[in-house]
């Protein structure tokens, strides 16, 4: 099979769309469009029964009960109804809810908002390889704490937290568990029983279903739980969140959970091993480095440092044929690398110097081949041409230099 | 964010990369920028002593495209010109010249600071005084 360009190794910022879930997803949008909220007739009639067998699919997945999922339009949304919700719902239980700084941007947003209104919020450091310090975690609950929010996997590194010994911890202590899982259902058996799990958020577009939609799981039982809308309206998906469903997204997310449900597992043993292929060719460069725990992690996400080469400029020298993700963003303002990599304790060179890797559903060995020839000789390009390298080379030590700041 | 073509061919085939002899007393040396922010740039400019003009310019820089095309850029400039003319070098002729967007403008302020570092150098090897911009 002969190499097309560009390849897709960004999948944990997207995924393509499996063409069989766009199958399922075209009648309704024009022959079936149907209001799933429209109780007098046919159309609204097929357009629930549609969703009802969605929301079979994605309980299924992640052994639920169909009435626990709350559709949504995706993972941010998600986030936010399961934190603001809670935060309002038990007010008058307590105001503090325990995260960690890796979080994702809607999580952590989240928070602040929450923290303006008057909640607390506890952010956990990480440790070295990103996972949480279960005894830290446990030591922070007060009388006041209402919500543990810790994801799954993470979307820089793809580490793993120990869900099933958070969740232990935060029933102990009579507090909710809520976790971003976007980056994991669908990768990695996922199931809010022997989890543990109490909400749950994640989205369509990252099981290659459709963008703008997504799910939170909510508990009903043992215990039940609750969350105040953050959408007003109509009254839909059991008063917690309004709006008419988005049909074709829904049916959309469901297909996509049915097939990952029935590929998973080969899927991952797919992954995993052109993941692993692809981390140890590239280790073999001197001085690169893996970031993030190397057990506890999904298996399609690979995070490695190039020391003494700057991401964005190493992959100038390969996105007009691979597109993949940095750690370092140089566009802003600020200049400042990725807050995942900086709460692992990575220092600005190395997170500066990191590239991310995000295998997926149609990702070949062909273009892993490709892509370990191309970083490789950018890389040695590259620090022929630094200055860092060669001083690294000479041994001069580089913290020793009082560089100017900018 | 897509670069600009001159970025782009500076980037894939860089002029002058490489390094001259710092002990030298004709070569000036300068170092800016630094790896915390993600960029440092080393640019060395060779003065021929009896004309005072630049013979050769060599860099290497650790960053993004437009680091790494601006300080090319930079080396490509400084050679043929005599000290006091490259010290007219601004960093808005390198933005003009590579296209550079708004989110790169550093990097040709940092290309500027370089050639002012590495005059300096050379300035105070050889018994100048040392340039007021590159004091700071």
């Amino acid at each position: 099979m002969s190499l097309k360009f560009p390849i897709y190794l960004d999948n944990n910022a997207t995924t393509p769309m499996d063409p069989r879930v766009l199958d399922a997803m075209l009648p309704y949008f024009v022959e079936k469009f149907g209001n799933a909220a429209s109780r007098n007739h046919s159309f609204g009639w097929v357009a629930e029964e549609a969703v009802d067998y969605a929301r079979e699919q994605v309980a299924k997945l992640i052994n639920a009960d169909p009435k626990e999922i709350i559709f949504t339009s995706g993972a941010t949304e998600s986030d936010n109804l399961a934190l603001k919700g809670v935060f309002e719902m038990y007010a008058s239980k307590g105001n503090h809810i325990i995260t960690c700084t890796t979080e994702h941007k809607a999580v952590l947003d989240s928070c602040k908002h929450i923290e303006k209104l008057g909640g607390e919020v506890t952010y956990l450091q990480v440790q070295a390889d990103g996972l949480i310090d279960l005894s830290q975690l446990e030591a922070a609950i007060t009388s006041k704490t209402i919500l543990i929010a810790i994801m799954y996997g993470n979307n820089e590194i793809g580490v793993v937290q120990d869900v099933k010994a958070i969740s232990s911890i935060a029933h102990k202590h009579g507090v909710l568990f809520f976790t971003d899982a976007t980056q994991a259902v669908g990768k990695i058996p996922v199931d809010v029983m022997t989890d543990g799990i109490d909400l749950m958020a994640f989205s369509g577009h990252k099981i290659y279903g459709p963008k703008g939609v997504g799910a939170l799981y909510v508990r009903r039982k043992n215990p039940r739980v609750k969350v105040t809308s953050q959408m007003d309206g109509g009254g839909h998906e059991r008063g917690m969140r309004s709006g008419t469903l988005n049909v074709p997204g829904i049916v959309g997310l469901g297909k996509a959970c049915e097939i990952c449900m029935r590929e998973m597992e080969s899927e991952a043993k797919r992954l995993s091993a052109m993941r692993d292929r692809l981390e140890s060719s590239l280790t073999e460069l001197e001085e690169s480095y893996v970031n993030g725990h190397r057990e506890h992690r999904l298996p399609h996400v690979t995070n490695i440092s190039f020391k003494y080469v700057e991401g964005e400029g190493l992959m100038m020298g390969f996105n007009k044929n691979i597109a993949l993700s940095s750690g370092s963003a140089c566009t802003s303002a600020s200049l400042e690398p990725s807050y995942v990599l900086k709460a692992l304790g990575l220092g600005d060179d190395l997170a500066h110097s990191s590239l991310r890797f995000g295998l997926g559903r149609f990702t070949t060995d062909e273009q892993i081949d490709y892509t370990i020839e191309a970083v490789k000789s950018t890389v040695t390009k590259l620090r022929e041409m630094s200055p860092l390298w060669e001083m690294f080379k000479e041994g001069i030590d580089l913290n020793a230099i009082e560089w100017a700041h900018h | 964010m897509a670069y600009s073509e001159k970025v782009i061919d500076h980037y894939s085939n860089p002029k002058n990369v490489g390094t001259l002899d710092k002990a030298k007393n004709n070569v000036g040396t300068g170092l800016v920028g630094a790896p915390e922010c993600g960029d440092v740039m080393r640019l060395q400019i060779e003065v021929d002593e009896e004309t005072g003009v630049i013979s050769d310019a060599k860099f290497k820089t650790f960053g993004c495209g437009s680091a790494i095309a601006s300080s090319s850029l930079a080396t490509e400039w400084l050679k043929g010109k005599t000290v006091d003319q490259a010290l007219e070098i601004d960093n808005m002729d390198i933005v003009e010249e590579l296209n550079l967007p708004p989110v790169k403008i550093h990097c040709s302020v940092l290309a500027e600071d370089a050639i002012k570092a590495a005059i300096n150098d050379y300035r105070v090897k050889n018994g100048l005084p040392e340039l007021e911009a590159a004091k700071a």
